[in-house]
């Protein structure tokens, strides 16, 4: 178990290279550079910028000098604000952090109750009610989602507001409770938080099932335990390991899944300084932001994995 | 002499018992059970007839009404009978650009997938046939490949391809390629472990001990085996493209304009959702409904192609 976790660890370090080396390529593969714009320049003073960025130099010697730098911990600066990417990526990641972290909630909570609520209740009404829900809450893109409460609930209602985010700005104030908007809050988390409560309830309810026609339900049951019992302590818990692999990618998903909300929001979050670097052609926040989403994919997937074992004695990893 | 040698060479019939059973196929057992699924059904008519409305509408006029860029000074109508669904704020008709918009996606959503197909296959079996080495090269790019920022991936390729006057590169050949070239991650894994649990079952095992070629046993045993999944992972695939064609177009990085996407058009409508809310709901429900009668479809097509997941 420790070997395989120190090789899955060690195999994030070509992933992230790999990676790198195809964003690097790609984006100099666009037309235009991060100073391409509308309006010419004088060419001493174009060349002067290009010089301090180092673009003027041949492409290979700008790579080499770029993994130089990532080797070395340092992701260079913003071409666009000439701040340091890395400080950037982390106050970014911050407040996408918290969305994520609420989203994640919000999903698991609603999602295992539906589903187990649509188990119980299997082939009734509310079961196929639940199943129609979840299936088209899983199908219905969260922008559209985001937009039609947007419509309701900010233009028509009123009730919530529709731009930024109304969390702590700094790590420092996470405890400050005055410096949290919860009107702000609301519709970008639950938006955001339909797709895996959809995805998590049928999940749950596929899993729940099959778990409560084991025989040591019935088993169970036959003892006379009581049925609150039997969901919670014999049922749920053996539910629980599909439900595991599916949040596990979706809390990965999550890191890229908030670029368009956040984007819709305007929340100055990971995704979308991803989505304006990109547009900026700002190389230096490009790239961090690549590395930034591969690293948390990596992770996740890992933590995922060995999180099996942990749930279900019976996978081994060599 | 040479009679009986000829009967003692035919081929062995098993006696049906009494109840007969016509011989089905695994697709024709598969597609009673298809048709025997309503919500599957209800999407699957639902994509035909959207489909095939969409697809007439440019060469039946009483279908289209109106050309889909054409500006007028009626803007910003709500829905009525002249504009069914009202106009946009240059006074374009939204049912003729929503007609447009779903001709995209749904172009979009299946020639993303024909390249994933063909990616996702040739890597699968490249994989799975193709010795240890070549498995775990193709193996350990295909994980690089799944943990790429996809939408980072969109953007960049995109803005490398698009503006460019390559042949047969239209504007959504290019949000084709864009998708594609980052999508076939999923059925490359699913191929390749198909083929590798179906070599060790004991039908193929028997196909080789009657003495069937290599290339029989994967052909005829093997890759219909492998369709079912494969199939529904497309089906999947599809409303995925469209979702990602959207979420683009919203963002402004797809399908550039005067092309009426339905990313475009939400875009669009989102801007102006204050004065007229209609731009943004007609397009976005019929993304929503394609994506919706896809999902109905793929899950039908799970349960009729693999009866053991219920």
């Amino acid at each position: 178990m420790l070997a395989y976790t120190i090789r899955r660890v060690l195999w994030i370090v070509p992933v992230l290279w790999v990676i790198a080396t195809i964003t690097f390529f790609m984006m100099h593969a666009v037309p235009g550079g991060p100073f391409t714009r509308d309006k010419e320049r004088p060419p001493a003073l174009e060349a002067a910028v290009q010089r301090e960025y180092g673009l003027d130099q041949p492409i290979y010697e700008q790579y080499a000098r770029y993994i130089g730098d990532l080797v070395r911990g340092d992701l260079g600066i913003s071409f666009h604000t000439r701040q340091p990417v890395m400080d950037t990526i982390i106050d970014r990641a911050f407040t996408s952090a918290q969305i994520a972290l609420l989203t994640l909630v919000v999903a698991v909570v609603v999602g295992m109750v539906l589903g187990v609520l649509s188990a119980l209740n299997h082939n009734g009404a509310g079961d196929y009610a639940g199943v129609f829900l979840a299936t088209a809450g899983a199908s219905v893109p969260h922008f559209i989602v985001a937009m039609f409460l947007v419509i309701v609930f900010s233009v028509n209602l009123g009730w919530f507001d529709q731009v930024g985010w109304g969390g702590p700005a700094t790590p420092g104030d996470i405890f400050n409770f005055s410096a949290y908007e919860p009107k702000k809050m609301v519709m970008p988390v639950v938006a955001l938080s339909a797709l895996p409560a959809a995805y998590i309830a049928r999940v749950t309810r596929a899993s729940m099932l099959e778990v409560l026609n084991q025989d040591y339900i019935r088993t169970a049951r036959a003892k006379g335990l009581r049925e609150t019992r039997i969901v919670l302590r014999h049922t749920l818990k053996n539910a629980m390991i599909p439900v595991l692999t599916v949040v596990g990618p979706i809390a990965a998903l999550l890191a890229s899944g908030s670029f368009i909300i956040e984007s819709m929001f305007n929340i100055g979050g990971i995704g979308r300084e991803a989505i304006l670097a990109a547009q900026r052609r700002d190389y230096g926040l490009i790239m961090g932001t690549a590395l930034f989403y591969a690293l948390i994919v990596s992770v996740a997937n890992l933590v995922v994995d060995l999180l099996y074992a942990v749930v279900d004695p019976r996978i081994r990893y060599r | 002499m040479a009679t009986s040698t000829d009967t003692t060479m035919q081929p062995l019939y098993l006696e049906r018992d009494g109840m007969t059973r016509d011989h089905r196929g695994l697709w024709s057992d598969a597609w009673r059970r298809l048709v025997r699924n309503r919500l599957a059904m209800v999407g699957l008519i639902v994509l035909v007839v959207a489909g095939g409305i969409a697809f007439l509408a440019p060469y039946v006029d009483s279908i289209e009404r109106y050309t889909p860029s054409a500006i007028s000074g009626d803007n910003q109508l709500g829905p009525s009978s002249g504009h069914w669904f009202g106009t946009d704020q240059l006074g374009r008709d939204i049912w003729a650009r929503t007609l447009e918009g779903v001709r995209v996606s749904i172009q979009i959503g299946v020639g993303t997938q024909v390249v994933v197909l063909a990616l996702g296959l040739s890597f699968g079996v490249l994989a799975a046939f193709g010795g240890r080495f070549t498995d775990n090269i193709v193996m350990r790019f295909t994980d690089i490949m799944f943990s790429f920022p996809d939408l980072l991936w969109f953007i960049l390729l995109r803005a490398i391809l698009i503006e460019r006057d390559i042949p047969l590169m239209t504007d959504i050949v290019v949000m084709i390629l864009a998708i594609g070239l980052i999508s076939w991650t999923t059925i490359a894994r699913l191929v390749r472990g198909q083929m590798l649990s179906l070599a060790e079952r004991d039908f193929v095992l028997a196909a080789r001990a009657l003495g069937a070629s290599r290339w029989r046993i994967v052909v005829q045993h093997m890759v219909p085996n492998t369709l079912g999944p494969v199939i529904v992972a497309i089906t999947f695939g599809i409303p995925a493209a469209i979702f990602a064609e959207a979420s683009l177009s919203f963002i402004g990085l797809g399908v550039p304009p005067p092309t009426a996407s339905l990313g475009n058009l939400i875009s669009e409508g989102y801007k102006t959702i204050q004065r007229n809310v209609w731009n943004a709901v007609f397009p976005a429900g019929a993304v929503a409904l394609l994506m919706l009668s896809f999902t109905f479809l793929g899950d039908g097509l799970r349960d009729a192609l693999d009866p053991r997941t219920r």
